[in-house]
Protein backbone atom coordinates (compact mmCIF):
# COMPACT_ATOMS: atom_id res chain seq x y z
CA UNK A 1 0.00 0.00 0.00
CA UNK A 2 1.03 3.60 -1.02
CA UNK A 3 1.69 5.69 2.11
CA UNK A 4 1.26 9.05 0.58
CA UNK A 5 -1.70 9.58 1.62
CA UNK A 6 -1.13 8.28 5.06
CA UNK A 7 1.72 10.66 5.52
CA UNK A 8 -0.06 13.78 4.01
CA UNK A 9 -2.59 13.27 6.70
CA UNK A 10 -0.34 12.94 9.37
CA UNK A 11 1.09 16.48 8.76
CA UNK A 12 -2.22 17.69 9.71
CA UNK A 13 -2.18 15.82 13.06
CA UNK A 14 -0.87 18.85 14.97
CA UNK A 15 -3.68 21.62 15.18
CA UNK A 16 -2.36 24.31 14.22
CA UNK A 17 -0.76 23.32 11.14
CA UNK A 18 -4.10 21.82 10.52
CA UNK A 19 -5.96 25.26 11.00
CA UNK A 20 -3.32 26.62 8.21
CA UNK A 21 -4.62 23.95 5.75
CA UNK A 22 -8.24 24.96 6.89
CA UNK A 23 -7.58 28.50 6.51
CA UNK A 24 -5.95 28.17 3.14
CA UNK A 25 -8.32 25.60 1.55
CA UNK A 26 -11.41 27.82 2.51
CA UNK A 27 -10.21 30.20 0.39
CA UNK A 28 -11.04 27.79 -2.69
CA UNK A 29 -8.12 27.97 -5.25
CA UNK A 30 -7.49 31.66 -4.23
CA UNK A 31 -3.84 32.32 -2.86
CA UNK A 32 -3.21 33.16 0.90
CA UNK A 33 -0.09 34.59 2.22
CA UNK A 34 1.63 33.83 5.27
CA UNK A 35 0.33 37.23 6.98
CA UNK A 36 -3.26 36.29 6.54
CA UNK A 37 -2.62 32.89 7.88
CA UNK A 38 -0.93 34.61 11.26
CA UNK A 39 -3.49 37.21 11.92
CA UNK A 40 -6.39 34.81 11.83
CA UNK A 41 -4.66 31.83 13.23
CA UNK A 42 -3.29 34.43 16.13
CA UNK A 43 0.21 33.29 15.71
CA UNK A 44 3.44 34.62 14.59
CA UNK A 45 4.24 34.94 11.25
CA UNK A 46 7.49 33.06 11.40
CA UNK A 47 5.50 29.76 13.22
CA UNK A 48 2.62 30.42 10.00
CA UNK A 49 5.23 30.30 7.76
CA UNK A 50 6.77 27.06 9.52
CA UNK A 51 3.74 24.90 8.87
CA UNK A 52 2.86 26.35 5.83
CA UNK A 53 6.14 25.10 4.25
CA UNK A 54 5.29 21.65 6.07
CA UNK A 55 1.99 21.66 3.95
CA UNK A 56 4.10 22.32 1.10
CA UNK A 57 6.12 19.34 1.57
CA UNK A 58 3.75 17.33 2.04
CA UNK A 59 2.09 18.07 -1.42
CA UNK A 60 -0.64 19.29 0.42
CA UNK A 61 -0.32 22.90 -0.31
CA UNK A 62 1.40 24.67 -3.79
CA UNK A 63 3.34 27.58 -3.44
CA UNK A 64 3.11 30.59 -5.83
CA UNK A 65 4.64 34.21 -6.04
CA UNK A 66 2.56 37.47 -6.76
CA UNK A 67 3.00 41.18 -5.78
CA UNK A 68 0.43 41.86 -3.47
CA UNK A 69 -2.31 44.86 -3.41
CA UNK A 70 -1.59 45.40 -7.31
CA UNK A 71 1.75 47.24 -6.91
CA UNK A 72 4.16 46.88 -9.63
CA UNK A 73 7.28 48.28 -11.21
CA UNK A 74 10.53 49.22 -9.40
CA UNK A 75 9.95 50.07 -5.87
CA UNK A 76 6.73 47.34 -5.73
CA UNK A 77 9.04 45.33 -3.28
CA UNK A 78 9.87 41.48 -4.49
CA UNK A 79 6.93 38.82 -4.66
CA UNK A 80 5.14 37.71 -1.98
CA UNK A 81 5.33 34.18 -1.07
CA UNK A 82 2.16 33.00 -1.59
CA UNK A 83 -0.12 29.24 -0.93
CA UNK A 84 -2.65 27.41 -1.73
CA UNK A 85 -4.56 24.31 -1.84
CA UNK A 86 -3.11 21.24 -4.13
CA UNK A 87 -6.49 21.11 -6.38
CA UNK A 88 -5.01 17.74 -8.35
CA UNK A 89 -3.52 16.19 -5.35
CA UNK A 90 -6.11 14.44 -3.53
CA UNK A 91 -5.39 12.04 -0.45
CA UNK A 92 -7.23 9.10 0.20
CA UNK A 93 -6.92 7.31 3.47
CA UNK A 94 -8.30 4.26 4.30
CA UNK A 95 -7.77 1.33 6.71
CA UNK A 96 -8.10 -1.22 5.81
CA UNK A 97 -7.80 -0.56 1.97
CA UNK A 98 -10.70 0.21 0.25
CA UNK A 99 -11.20 1.27 -3.53
CA UNK A 100 -14.24 3.17 -3.57
CA UNK A 101 -12.89 5.58 -6.36
CA UNK A 102 -12.31 2.61 -8.65
CA UNK A 103 -15.96 1.17 -7.72
CA UNK A 104 -17.32 5.02 -8.53
CA UNK A 105 -15.21 4.81 -12.15
CA UNK A 106 -16.70 1.44 -13.28
CA UNK A 107 -20.09 2.79 -12.06
CA UNK A 108 -19.98 5.23 -14.30
CA UNK A 109 -18.45 3.93 -17.29
CA UNK A 110 -21.99 1.29 -16.93
CA UNK A 111 -24.52 4.27 -16.34
CA UNK A 112 -23.05 6.14 -19.82
CA UNK A 113 -23.10 2.93 -21.76
CA UNK A 114 -26.21 1.93 -20.63
CA UNK A 115 -27.40 5.53 -20.91
CA UNK A 116 -29.10 5.49 -17.31
CA UNK A 117 -28.42 8.77 -16.32
CA UNK A 118 -31.95 10.08 -15.69
CA UNK A 119 -32.07 7.83 -13.12
CA UNK A 120 -28.38 8.68 -11.83
CA UNK A 121 -29.62 12.42 -11.75
CA UNK A 122 -32.79 11.45 -10.41
CA UNK A 123 -31.01 9.63 -7.68
CA UNK A 124 -29.13 12.50 -7.40
CA UNK A 125 -31.65 15.09 -6.65
CA UNK A 126 -33.46 13.06 -3.86
CA UNK A 127 -30.04 12.77 -2.25
CA UNK A 128 -29.88 16.41 -2.39
CA UNK A 129 -33.45 17.12 -1.01
CA UNK A 130 -32.87 14.13 1.99
CA UNK A 131 -29.78 15.82 3.26
CA UNK A 132 -30.47 18.99 3.35
CA UNK A 133 -31.20 20.45 7.23
CA UNK A 134 -34.41 22.65 6.24
CA UNK A 135 -33.26 25.58 9.11
CA UNK A 136 -30.21 25.77 7.63
CA UNK A 137 -28.52 28.60 5.10
CA UNK A 138 -28.14 27.71 1.33
CA UNK A 139 -24.29 28.43 2.18
CA UNK A 140 -24.37 25.98 4.86
CA UNK A 141 -26.08 23.29 2.94
CA UNK A 142 -23.64 23.31 0.08
CA UNK A 143 -20.60 23.45 2.61
CA UNK A 144 -22.21 20.02 4.26
CA UNK A 145 -21.60 18.64 0.78
CA UNK A 146 -18.31 19.96 0.51
CA UNK A 147 -19.05 22.70 -2.03
CA UNK A 148 -17.30 25.84 -1.25
CA UNK A 149 -20.09 28.32 -1.80
CA UNK A 150 -18.81 31.96 -2.28
CA UNK A 151 -21.66 34.48 -2.04
CA UNK A 152 -21.39 37.59 -4.48
CA UNK A 153 -24.03 39.62 -6.10
CA UNK A 154 -26.57 37.82 -5.71
CA UNK A 155 -24.93 34.84 -7.39
CA UNK A 156 -22.70 31.91 -5.54
CA UNK A 157 -19.96 30.04 -7.03
CA UNK A 158 -18.92 26.93 -5.64
CA UNK A 159 -15.25 26.65 -5.43
CA UNK A 160 -14.28 23.09 -4.74
CA UNK A 161 -15.99 19.82 -6.75
CA UNK A 162 -16.40 17.15 -4.84
CA UNK A 163 -16.26 14.79 -7.48
CA UNK A 164 -12.95 16.68 -9.23
CA UNK A 165 -11.61 13.71 -10.61
CA UNK A 166 -14.23 11.64 -11.42
CA UNK A 167 -16.22 14.60 -13.37
CA UNK A 168 -12.92 14.99 -15.33
CA UNK A 169 -13.44 11.75 -16.30
CA UNK A 170 -16.96 11.56 -16.93
CA UNK A 171 -18.03 15.47 -17.13
CA UNK A 172 -21.69 15.12 -18.30
CA UNK A 173 -22.70 12.32 -15.71
CA UNK A 174 -20.88 13.95 -12.75
CA UNK A 175 -21.59 17.31 -13.17
CA UNK A 176 -25.08 16.48 -13.80
CA UNK A 177 -25.36 14.30 -10.91
CA UNK A 178 -23.74 17.43 -8.98
CA UNK A 179 -26.01 19.82 -10.69
CA UNK A 180 -28.84 17.42 -10.20
CA UNK A 181 -27.77 17.23 -6.35
CA UNK A 182 -27.61 20.70 -5.67
CA UNK A 183 -31.47 21.24 -7.36
CA UNK A 184 -32.14 19.57 -4.71
CA UNK A 185 -30.82 20.76 -1.61
CA UNK A 186 -31.97 24.52 -2.47
CA UNK A 187 -35.19 23.89 -4.21
CA UNK A 188 -37.06 24.88 -1.17
CA UNK A 189 -35.29 28.34 -1.28
CA UNK A 190 -35.11 31.27 -3.24
CA UNK A 191 -31.98 29.93 -4.97
CA UNK A 192 -31.65 28.00 -7.96
CA UNK A 193 -28.65 26.22 -9.82
CA UNK A 194 -27.78 26.22 -13.18
CA UNK A 195 -24.78 24.39 -15.02
CA UNK A 196 -22.31 26.98 -15.93
CA UNK A 197 -18.70 25.45 -16.49
CA UNK A 198 -15.50 27.31 -15.85
CA UNK A 199 -12.12 26.20 -14.93
CA UNK A 200 -10.79 25.86 -11.96
CA UNK A 201 -14.32 25.83 -9.86
CA UNK A 202 -17.39 23.61 -9.75
CA UNK A 203 -19.72 23.49 -13.10
CA UNK A 204 -22.58 24.63 -10.53
CA UNK A 205 -23.44 27.90 -10.07
CA UNK A 206 -26.49 29.29 -8.45
CA UNK A 207 -28.47 32.60 -8.37
CA UNK A 208 -31.53 34.38 -6.63
CA UNK A 209 -34.74 33.78 -8.16
CA UNK A 210 -36.65 36.57 -9.64
CA UNK A 211 -38.72 37.38 -6.96
CA UNK A 212 -41.68 39.07 -9.32
CA UNK B 1 1.31 24.19 -38.39
CA UNK B 2 0.44 20.64 -37.05
CA UNK B 3 0.48 18.69 -39.43
CA UNK B 4 -2.55 16.33 -37.55
CA UNK B 5 -5.97 17.13 -37.05
CA UNK B 6 -8.36 15.73 -34.40
CA UNK B 7 -11.70 13.46 -35.99
CA UNK B 8 -14.49 13.72 -33.66
CA UNK B 9 -17.54 11.41 -34.62
CA UNK B 10 -20.79 10.99 -31.89
CA UNK B 11 -24.09 9.02 -32.75
CA UNK B 12 -26.87 8.14 -30.85
CA UNK B 13 -30.13 7.01 -31.46
CA UNK B 14 -33.38 9.50 -31.05
CA UNK B 15 -36.30 9.07 -28.33
CA UNK B 16 -39.01 10.33 -30.40
CA UNK B 17 -38.89 11.96 -33.95
CA UNK B 18 -37.58 15.23 -34.32
CA UNK B 19 -40.84 17.12 -35.08
CA UNK B 20 -42.31 15.49 -31.87
CA UNK B 21 -42.29 17.75 -28.63
CA UNK B 22 -40.43 15.47 -26.60
CA UNK B 23 -37.15 16.14 -28.83
CA UNK B 24 -38.01 20.16 -29.01
CA UNK B 25 -34.90 20.63 -26.72
CA UNK B 26 -32.55 18.93 -28.39
CA UNK B 27 -34.03 20.69 -31.81
CA UNK B 28 -33.98 24.27 -30.17
CA UNK B 29 -30.27 24.01 -29.02
CA UNK B 30 -28.88 22.77 -32.52
CA UNK B 31 -28.31 26.38 -34.43
CA UNK B 32 -27.13 27.89 -30.90
CA UNK B 33 -24.63 24.64 -30.23
CA UNK B 34 -23.31 24.71 -33.77
CA UNK B 35 -22.94 28.42 -33.75
CA UNK B 36 -20.59 27.82 -30.55
CA UNK B 37 -18.82 25.11 -31.89
CA UNK B 38 -18.02 27.02 -35.19
CA UNK B 39 -17.12 30.36 -33.25
CA UNK B 40 -14.99 28.22 -30.78
CA UNK B 41 -11.33 28.35 -30.46
CA UNK B 42 -9.21 25.35 -33.01
CA UNK B 43 -12.19 24.67 -34.65
CA UNK B 44 -12.10 23.43 -38.11
CA UNK B 45 -14.79 21.72 -39.62
CA UNK B 46 -18.18 20.05 -39.54
CA UNK B 47 -20.78 18.04 -41.36
CA UNK B 48 -23.70 20.17 -41.61
CA UNK B 49 -26.15 17.54 -42.74
CA UNK B 50 -27.13 16.82 -38.82
CA UNK B 51 -27.83 13.09 -39.06
CA UNK B 52 -29.09 13.03 -42.66
CA UNK B 53 -26.60 11.51 -44.77
CA UNK B 54 -24.61 9.01 -41.86
CA UNK B 55 -26.46 6.43 -42.15
CA UNK B 56 -29.56 4.62 -43.63
CA UNK B 57 -31.28 4.92 -40.35
CA UNK B 58 -33.67 7.27 -39.84
CA UNK B 59 -33.76 7.92 -36.03
CA UNK B 60 -29.79 8.01 -36.13
CA UNK B 61 -28.22 11.15 -34.99
CA UNK B 62 -24.57 11.97 -36.12
CA UNK B 63 -22.16 14.51 -35.37
CA UNK B 64 -18.95 14.55 -37.57
CA UNK B 65 -16.28 17.66 -36.92
CA UNK B 66 -12.66 18.22 -37.00
CA UNK B 67 -10.41 20.28 -34.35
CA UNK B 68 -6.83 21.50 -33.80
CA UNK B 69 -6.44 19.54 -30.78
CA UNK B 70 -8.06 17.53 -28.35
CA UNK B 71 -7.35 20.31 -26.11
CA UNK B 72 -9.79 22.88 -28.28
CA UNK B 73 -12.27 19.71 -28.42
CA UNK B 74 -12.43 19.33 -24.63
CA UNK B 75 -12.73 23.09 -24.12
CA UNK B 76 -15.70 23.33 -26.29
CA UNK B 77 -17.42 19.71 -25.13
CA UNK B 78 -16.80 20.02 -21.86
CA UNK B 79 -16.02 23.70 -20.58
CA UNK B 80 -19.14 25.41 -22.50
CA UNK B 81 -22.70 25.70 -22.99
CA UNK B 82 -22.39 22.43 -24.47
CA UNK B 83 -21.79 20.72 -21.28
CA UNK B 84 -25.67 21.39 -20.59
CA UNK B 85 -26.41 20.50 -24.28
CA UNK B 86 -24.84 17.01 -23.08
CA UNK B 87 -26.11 16.36 -19.99
CA UNK B 88 -29.85 16.27 -21.06
CA UNK B 89 -28.27 14.09 -24.00
CA UNK B 90 -30.69 11.21 -22.31
CA UNK B 91 -33.98 13.43 -22.60
CA UNK B 92 -33.23 13.33 -26.35
CA UNK B 93 -31.06 9.70 -27.11
CA UNK B 94 -30.64 6.51 -26.25
CA UNK B 95 -26.92 4.53 -26.67
CA UNK B 96 -26.56 2.84 -30.05
CA UNK B 97 -25.12 -0.21 -28.91
CA UNK B 98 -22.09 0.13 -29.40
CA UNK B 99 -19.55 0.15 -25.99
CA UNK B 100 -19.22 4.02 -26.85
CA UNK B 101 -20.98 7.28 -28.30
CA UNK B 102 -18.31 8.89 -28.97
CA UNK B 103 -14.79 8.05 -31.24
CA UNK B 104 -11.97 10.37 -31.51
CA UNK B 105 -8.98 9.36 -34.15
CA UNK B 106 -5.91 11.80 -35.77
CA UNK B 107 -6.18 12.75 -39.69
CA UNK B 108 -3.66 14.80 -41.56
CA UNK B 109 -4.31 18.26 -41.46
CA UNK B 110 -5.94 19.33 -44.92
CA UNK B 111 -7.99 15.94 -45.40
CA UNK B 112 -12.34 15.47 -44.14
CA UNK B 113 -13.24 12.19 -42.88
CA UNK B 114 -16.34 10.86 -43.82
CA UNK B 115 -19.84 9.32 -41.26
CA UNK B 116 -18.63 6.28 -42.97
CA UNK B 117 -15.75 6.43 -41.20
CA UNK B 118 -17.00 7.44 -38.24
CA UNK B 119 -18.72 4.58 -37.96
CA UNK B 120 -16.15 1.89 -38.62
CA UNK B 121 -13.94 3.67 -35.95
CA UNK B 122 -16.79 3.79 -33.29
CA UNK B 123 -17.49 0.06 -33.90
CA UNK B 124 -13.49 -0.61 -33.89
CA UNK B 125 -13.59 1.61 -30.53
CA UNK B 126 -16.30 -1.19 -29.24
CA UNK B 127 -14.05 -4.14 -30.91
CA UNK B 128 -10.82 -3.68 -29.12
CA UNK B 129 -10.91 -0.68 -26.84
CA UNK B 130 -9.41 2.36 -27.03
CA UNK B 131 -6.58 2.40 -29.92
CA UNK B 132 -4.26 4.81 -31.53
CA UNK B 133 -6.68 4.57 -34.47
CA UNK B 134 -10.06 4.80 -32.23
CA UNK B 135 -10.26 6.43 -28.82
CA UNK B 136 -11.63 8.77 -26.25
CA UNK B 137 -11.08 11.84 -24.12
CA UNK B 138 -10.80 9.29 -20.97
CA UNK B 139 -8.35 7.44 -22.92
CA UNK B 140 -6.48 10.02 -25.80
CA UNK B 141 -3.85 8.90 -27.85
CA UNK B 142 -1.07 11.55 -29.15
CA UNK B 143 -1.19 12.40 -32.92
CA UNK B 144 1.14 10.72 -34.54
CA UNK B 145 3.88 13.40 -35.48
CA UNK B 146 3.78 13.71 -31.57
CA UNK B 147 4.88 10.64 -30.75
CA UNK B 148 8.67 10.42 -30.25
CA UNK B 149 10.70 6.99 -29.50
CA UNK B 150 10.09 3.76 -30.92
CA UNK B 151 7.65 2.72 -27.84
CA UNK B 152 4.10 2.59 -28.84
CA UNK B 153 1.40 5.12 -27.06
CA UNK B 154 0.05 3.35 -24.10
CA UNK B 155 -3.33 4.73 -22.22
CA UNK B 156 -2.29 3.50 -19.28
CA UNK B 157 -0.03 5.55 -16.89
CA UNK B 158 3.29 4.98 -17.22
CA UNK B 159 4.68 2.19 -14.54
CA UNK B 160 7.90 2.07 -13.50
CA UNK B 161 9.97 -0.84 -14.72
Amino acid sequence: MDDTGLNAVSTLADRVRRAAYREVASAGGAPVGRDDVAASLGIGRTLAAHHLDKLVDAGLLEVTYARRSGRTGPGAGRPAKLYRVAADAEHEVSLPPRTYRTAAELLAEAVERTGAEVALFDVARTHGRATRTPSAEVADRLEAHGYLPVEADGRIELRNCPYHRLAEQFPPLICGMSLATVEGLVEDTAWSARMDPAPGRCCVTLSKNKTD
Amino acid sequence: MATFHLAHFNAARLRAPLDDPATAGFVAGLDPINALADRSPGFVWRLAEEGATVTPVDDVIATLSVWESLEALRAFTYQSEHLDYVRRRRDWFVPLGYRASLVLWWIPAGTLPTPQEGVTRLRRLGEHGPTAEAFTFRAPFPAPDEVTGAAPPSPLPARPA
